[in-house]
């Protein structure tokens, strides 16, 4: 009796939002196809993928995969690179589109156009252009950098052939790219903060590093908060553009500028072992998704209002 | 008092001016490479400001346009297809789910927002776009993966939960469907969100590069960015497009290879370079309604 009407409400439910359902189906199908359609498609990881027996047929062979994957010094140095650079993008672009922001609300509405704009203006490129830039500064036989050098007397450096650089090169080549788009970001949060709080500071006598450092940080700290919480979440996740570009594909340097993201896209163009390519795939995101809950559970525990969800 | 207060202006100023500097110095670098003399690129290196000014580099590029035109046809009709397309699509998902009084609003925004924690990864969708869709070397690879972005849905959807209840209401009251409802009232009410994503949305298609460097191989069909990413590893692709467009005096050993790459890349990204900084404001306030809490 109660099922029999719990069903005819479910019924009528879903007949007063049926319209609405219909509207949302293209999306969902285009979804479903795109994005749930492909996480069937980690089976491949558990199995001993071959070509002329395709994705269904090939045979399962349980976690060899990954124990091959784990055994193999790579998964170690794909790991490593991609979650430190991940870490230092983040905290260096954090901390400096921070101190930009602050000092860019310091001048004159005029000027804060023209420096927007100008910090800006490498976001419109992509990471193609910059492996070009890249190229232009660091050329073994006509790169600015080394007639820099030789400016001071320096001996010239083959950049491409070597790995201790690229730490150093790929941050600030991400930091010119991106520090414009947080800058903005923060600056415009700091565009929201009541006046009043800035009024009662200086009222009070408050010096600008104190306004600073006590009001407009703390009040930027959902922002901040949103953010890392979100990179912590994405950190496994490295960014295929600028690790792939920049170095211009060089295998030299593969030791400090691989990541994972490099590593599967090479694997799957030399089409060599399909399923630990997969598996290395599953890897990444399996992790990522654990870090973006442990990160939010970790806020929530400490400020409940800065959560994601 | 006020003098300090100068002085720190001042040192504000300088260092933006500095950073500013920062910033240029790489565009600056690449068209003064692009206007070198060849010569004097080999003799000296690369240099900001050029020794000997030479167009050279251009005059070749545009003895054989097609080469480049070809590439913009292709990022124009992607772009242009692909942006209409993924605006319809996301704002018709964003619009579901923005409305409160739909019932399955929470389970649809789960499914949506799952897809940006969990992935299948690379293999997959490279099987799914190959051997299922059979999508290789047609215009779909570049148009079909990027019609869906869940930041763009959450961003229209913050756009649209702003509409009143009461409109919709009314409209229902007066015996309007949803789909009516959408196309003649929430569509002409939200135009101004609609303008910001559709730039953000073109901007992703224009500079989009991934799914052509995995789709593409057919000589007809490298939009820009790929035209662009195969010259970054030879020379030899610009040589070889002169070659089969068979222009017969052209002789290809003195092609100024090194301000001839550079000259590409200004007239591949530089137009856009020049309008993208336009909009600008539009791009900031649609990260100024991502950074809330969707």
């Amino acid at each position: 009796m109660n099922s029999n009407r719990d069903r005819m409400k479910r019924g009528a439910r879903f007949k007063k939002n049926f319209e609405l359902l219909t509207l949302s189906i293209p999306g969902i199908l285009y979804i479903f196809i795109f994005s749930y359609v492909p996480m069937y498609g980690i089976i491949i990881a558990f199995k001993n993928y071959r070509y002329d027996l395709g994705m269904f047929r090939s045979e399962w062979i349980g976690l060899k995969n990954f124990e091959f994957l784990f055994a193999s010094p790579v998964a170690w140095r794909i790991t490593r690179n991609t979650v430190l650079y991940s870490c230092s993008y983040f905290v260096i672009t954090t901390v400096t589109a921070l101190l930009f922001a602050v000092l860019l609300a310091q001048v004159g509405r005029r000027w804060i156009k023209t420096y927007q704009t100008i910090l800006f203006l490498p976001y419109f490129v992509s990471w193609v252009v910059v492996g070009f830039i890249a190229l232009a500064f660091l050329d073994p036989a006509a790169g600015y950098m080394n007639s820099v050098l030789h400016m001071f007397g320096m001996k010239p450096v083959k950049w491409y052939f070597e790995a201790g650089a690229w730490p150093y090169i790929l941050n600030f080549a991400n930091e010119w790219k991106n520090v414009g788009f947080s800058t903005l970001l923060f600056f415009a949060g700091i565009m929201g903060i009541n006046q009043d709080y800035y009024e009662a500071a200086y009222m009070d006598g408050a010096t600008r590093w104190q306004v600073a450092v006590r009001v407009t940080i703390p009040m930027l700290m959902p922002l901040i908060s949103i953010l890392t919480i979100l990179s912590i979440g994405a950190m496994f996740r490295g960014d295929f553009g600028l690790h792939f570009f920049v170095p211009n594909n060089s295998s030299l340097v593969l030791s400090s500028t691989d990541i994972i993201d490099t590593y599967v896209y090479r694997s799957l163009k030399q089409m060599s072992n399909l399923g630990m390519t997969t598996a290395v795939g599953f890897y990444q995101s399996f992790v990522g998704l654990l870090l973006v809950f442990g990160a939010n559970y970790t806020i929530k525990k400490i400020n409940e209002e800065n959560s994601l969800f | 008092m006020v003098k300090n207060q100068r002085l720190f202006a001042g040192t504000v100023h300088l260092f933006f001016v500095v950073v500013c500097l920062l910033m240029i110095i790489p565009f600056l670098l690449i068209i003064s490479i692009s206007l070198s003399n060849e010569g004097s690129l080999i003799q000296h290196g690369y240099k900001l400001i050029p020794e000997q000014l030479d167009l050279s580099a251009y005059r070749f590029i545009f003895k054989v346009p097609q080469i480049i035109l070809r590439a913009y046809g292709v990022t124009a009709i992607v772009t242009a297809a692909g942006t209409v397309t993924s605006l319809l699509l996301s704002s018709l998902t964003a619009y579901v789910i923005s409305r409160r009084d739909y019932a399955y609003r929470s389970i649809t925004t789960f499914y949506i927002f799952f897809t940006m924690l969990f992935s299948g990864g690379l293999v997959p969708y490279y099987i799914l776009m190959t051997q299922t869709l059979g999508l290789k070397n047609t215009i779909g690879a570049l148009i079909l993966p990027g019609l869906l972005n869940v930041w763009n849905i959450m961003l229209l959807k913050a756009f649209l939960g702003k509409i009143p209840v009461e409109i919709i209401e009314s409209a229902k009251m007066d015996g309007a469907r949803e789909w009516g409802i959408f196309f003649r009232i929430v569509i002409p009410l939200s135009l101004p969100a609609l303008a910001t994503i559709g730039l953000i949305i073109s901007f992703a298609y224009w500079n989009e590069w991934f799914n052509a460097l995995l789709f593409i191989d057919n000589q007809n069909m490298v939009p820009l960015q790929l035209l662009l990413i195969r010259m970054l590893n030879s020379m030899e692709v610009l040589k070889l497009n002169l070659f089969q467009l068979g222009i017969p005096n052209l002789d290809l050993n003195s092609l100024p290879t090194m301000s001839a790459r550079m000259s590409m890349v200004i007239i591949a990204a530089g137009p856009m370079l020049f309008i993208f900084p336009f909009f600008q404001r539009y791009f900031v306030q649609g990260l100024t309604v991502g950074s809330l809490k969707g």
